[in-house]
């Protein structure tokens, strides 16, 4: 892999600012923060991505997980020409012989949250897709199983989105009742 | 079993009749899974469904061990499909142990946060704190004193002991060796005294918190470590006497629930799994964090793949632990367990009583919480399950926007029916224990 | 006393206990308590060190731990009840058979503990009717045996029962935490 990932971060002020530099990871635009790079790809692109990465040993697939961008205030800069959507799903790879971590970003709209699996080239992700899948709705094509698998099946909502209340129920003397 | 049994049986259980092998690439998941037919994939409609129709020609049946079992180390349901005593396929049902923990992680601040994480994986539960805290001291951008990380590797390493030695003893007592979990429990007792001396609880210590420690070591503690030092080894001794060296304990485990690295890395596990494939990978070593770079250990390596190499690493690694504990006896330095950043760290208790400012910020730490910057960090320990991580986002407020924690068991679990394959049910129960899923860190 | 084998039954009356057989099955049945395992999270981790060598549940009769419902008594609910488990709960607590005890052990079974959300039911006594709630997270072995003790005290009296019958309801008994009150001993080695 020759990317020169040794471009020192623009300082660890400004966790709001994007550094500029980093190379793109066959064509996917990269992003450092506090020593850790991300790729953002888009969902048509991201099993090619993977594949190729694949290739050059970036053999580990570590986690499939979503965030719901719903609420926040301060969400992580993206590079030019990357829309921000609802939905963040990131994919978290590992290169053993270079002993480093490499997320990828993918945006998914709340209107069509469907992303391609990538069951086929890492077999691992078939219940980290299934997790998101129960607590986000994401979607997944060319999963083989695409269930939930931490509540029950017939369970309705996804709690980790972010318009899913906690589900508290009131407390005597706990103060604040509020928005929690 | 050789991989190539495996392959052949696995041809001829697929529904697609007699397949050419195609020379298979390390990580393609449909050819792995479609050569080898190992995941049961019904939902328990279907399986309840089953139930109804009446077939004399079947020649499976589909079984349900669990929730509530006595082997399956916790509330993890599987799904065989078992042919006479054989496992043919299986589908492991988790869910049963769902907190909802990282909804609530969402709702406490970044000091509440570890109380959360520490129940994620109960056996270990240090580590989820210590992921927990390396992941938002990186988004605060503070460094933690010496003397913290020295501390915090020391706990570490306790809590790594102690959870091999429950893997010890339920490993024994899965396989028939009812009396290990006695002898398992004597030592971890032992272990869980000196972390009860040094933390205050002997579980869900809540010690290890962003920006260091939650206090600093008790007197008597090198008395208490060293005595744990001297012990333990010994009776490590009387269980290679009592189980490696039995020629039943290695009937049933040698052989028993082989996988090979290629299987490993495309599933995605980590920790003794792994390395008892052969594949050096430990964090410690090749990612360090805290101090590790600087203490001197072995990571231990199987060859076979099989349940014995599980066991024999955990044993290894356990006296490894040891090794390091006693180094860090040694050279643990003076100076502050906690960063002395006043907007990280709460007064000292004394000082609440003299100081107004101190009460004040004391309150406002425990009530409101400190701000963290905006951002996303991802920090990784090597659990004694594998790499435990902790993804953190932060949207500039006291709360975490979102915290996932990849635990280890979610992965492992998954491994469970390629290593059942072909292999009997009782052979299922020694798989499972050799796996040591944590269910609390599985279902979160 | 001087008794002698030839004195046949005459001489017995000194030596004759006397005593209700309501007593003695109370009593029967508290020596050999046989619990259910329902070990769910953290707790059973505590539950499993209290039936070891240290705290030792086997002085109390109750270190064979039956998997079989039905053949268990006492069902202690150890760890958080989450919604999936819930009718699991129900099913074995319902193939156990009559008299049976249920002790909540911990803060997540007795009322649902720090989770106070969608996925954790708030209190295993929504389901299932609480003879004795032990609080801790977890409770440490030395509450968990007091708790056990506070069962067998009540199994000899008969009361639970009896309430059992009229109302259906647990007996509800809230113990203390009882931890860190032994003083550590090491155990010695064989050497």
């Amino acid at each position: 892999m020759t990317d020169a990932d040794a471009d020192t971060p623009d300082g660890d002020e400004g966790a709001t600012e994007a550094t500029e530099g980093p190379e793109p990871i066959h064509g996917a635009p990269v992003t450092e923060h506090r020593g850790h790079r991300t790729a953002h790809v888009a969902r048509d692109g991201l099993l090619d991505l993977v594949k190729a990465l694949r290739d050059e040993g970036w053999l580990m697939l570590l986690d499939v997980t979503a965030v719901d961008q719903l609420t926040n205030a301060n969400r992580a800069p993206l590079p030019e020409g990357v829309a921000p959507e609802r939905f963040e799903l990131h994919v978290l790879l590992m290169s053993h012989r270079e002993a480093s971590r490499l997320t990828l970003k993918v945006q998914v709209p709340e209107d069509d949250p469907t992303v391609p699996s990538l069951f086929a080239l890492h077999p691992g992700a078939e219940a980290l897709e299934r997790e998101v899948f129960d607590m986000f709705g994401i979607g997944f094509d060319g999963h083989p199983d695409l269930t939930r698998i931490l509540m029950p099946e017939d369970w309705e909502g996804h709690p980790l989105r972010k318009d899913y209340a906690v589900g508290r129920i009131p407390v005597q003397f706990k103060g604040d009742p509020g928005p929690r | 079993m050789t991989t190539t049994d495996i392959h052949e049986k696995g041809v001829a259980l697929t529904s697609e009749g007699a397949q050419e092998l195609q020379p298979r690439d390390i990580a393609g998941g449909t050819e792995v899974l479609r050569e080898m037919g190992c995941v049961l994939r019904l939902s328990e409609a279907e399986v309840a469904a089953l139930g109804d129709v009446d077939d004399d020609d079947a020649t499976t049946t589909i079984m349900n061990m669990g929730p509530q079992h006595p082997s399956t180390h916790g509330v993890l349901r599987l799904m065989l499909e078992l042919d006479g005593e054989e496992v043919l396929r299986t589908k492991p049902v988790v869910g049963y142990l769902h907190t909802g923990m990282e909804k609530t992680g969402e709702q406490l601040t970044y000091l509440q946060g570890p109380t959360n994480v520490t129940r994620m994986d109960y056996a270990a539960p240090l580590f989820n704190e210590l992921v927990f805290s390396l992941a938002t001291e990186k988004l605060l951008g503070i460094e933690v004193p010496e003397r913290a990380t020295w501390i915090r590797m020391l706990l570490c390493e306790l809590n790594r002991l102690s959870s091999h030695l429950l893997f010890i003893a339920t490993n024994g007592m899965d396989v028939g060796a009812v009396s290990m979990m006695i002898y398992g429990w004597r030592e971890r007792e032992e272990t869980l005294r000196v972390l009860e001396l040094i933390t205050g609880l002997r579980m869900n210590h809540n010690f290890i918190r962003p920006g260091g420690v939650a206090a600093d070591l008790p007197e008597g503690w090198q008395a208490a470590v060293r005595n744990l030092l001297d012990t333990v080894p010994a009776r490590l001794d009387e269980y290679e006497v009592l189980l490696t060296d039995q020629p039943v304990y290695q009937e049933r485990l040698q052989g028993v629930g082989v996988i090979t690295t290629e299987e490993c890395i495309a599933l995605g596990l980590t920790g003794p799994i792994l390395r008892s494939t052969g594949y050096a990978w430990d964090l410690r070593r090749d990612v360090p964090y805290l101090a590790y770079d600087e203490v001197d250990f072995d990571v231990v390596v199987g060859s076979y793949g099989d349940c014995f190499d599980r066991y024999s690493i955990r044993l290894a690694e356990a006296r490894e632990s040891m090794r390091i504990i006693a180094q860090i006896l040694d050279r643990l330095p003076a100076g502050d367990y906690r960063v002395q950043d006043k907007k990280v760290t709460p007064p000292p208790r004394a000082r609440i009583d003299e100081s107004m400012e101190a009460l004040i910020h004391h309150f406002k730490i425990f009530t409101e919480g400190f701000k963290v910057p905006a951002g996303e960090a991802y920090a990784a320990v090597e659990s004694p399950r594998g790499e435990l991580g902790c993804l953190l986002v932060s949207d500039g407020s006291a709360k975490p926007y979102r915290m996932r924690v990849r635990g280890p068991s979610f992965m492992n679990v998954q491994a469970l029916p390629h290593m059942m394959h072909g292999g009997l049910i009782a052979d299922g129960v020694a798989i499972i224990s050799s796996a040591d899923p944590i269910m609390g860190e599985v279902d979160r | 006393m001087g008794w002698d084998l030839d004195d046949g039954l005459a001489g017995l009356d000194h030596n004759v206990l006397t005593g209700r057989v309501e007593d003695l099955v109370r009593w029967a049945r508290k020596s050999s308590l046989m619990p259910a395992t329902f070990g769910l999270a953290c707790c059973a981790i505590e539950m499993m060190g209290a039936g070891g060598a240290h705290y030792d549940l086997a002085r109390f009769g109750m270190e064979v731990f039956r998997a079989s419902p039905r053949q268990a008594d006492l069902m202690i609910v150890a760890g958080r009840v989450s919604q999936k488990m819930a009718p699991v709960l129900r099913q074995v607590y319902d193939q156990m058979m009559e008299p049976k005890w249920v002790i909540s052990m911990g803060v997540c079974a007795s009322s649902g503990g720090m989770f106070n959300n969608y996925a954790i039911v708030q209190g295993v006594d929504q389901i299932v009717p609480v003879d004795v709630y032990a609080p801790g997270c977890p409770p440490g072995p030395e509450t968990l045996i007091h708790a056990i003790n506070t069962l067998h005290g009540k199994i000899l009296t008969g009361e639970i029962l009896r309430r059992r019958d009229e109302t259906g309801a647990g007996a509800e008994i809230h113990i203390e935490q009882r931890d860190g009150q032994s003083e550590p001993v090491v155990l010695a080695g064989r050497d």
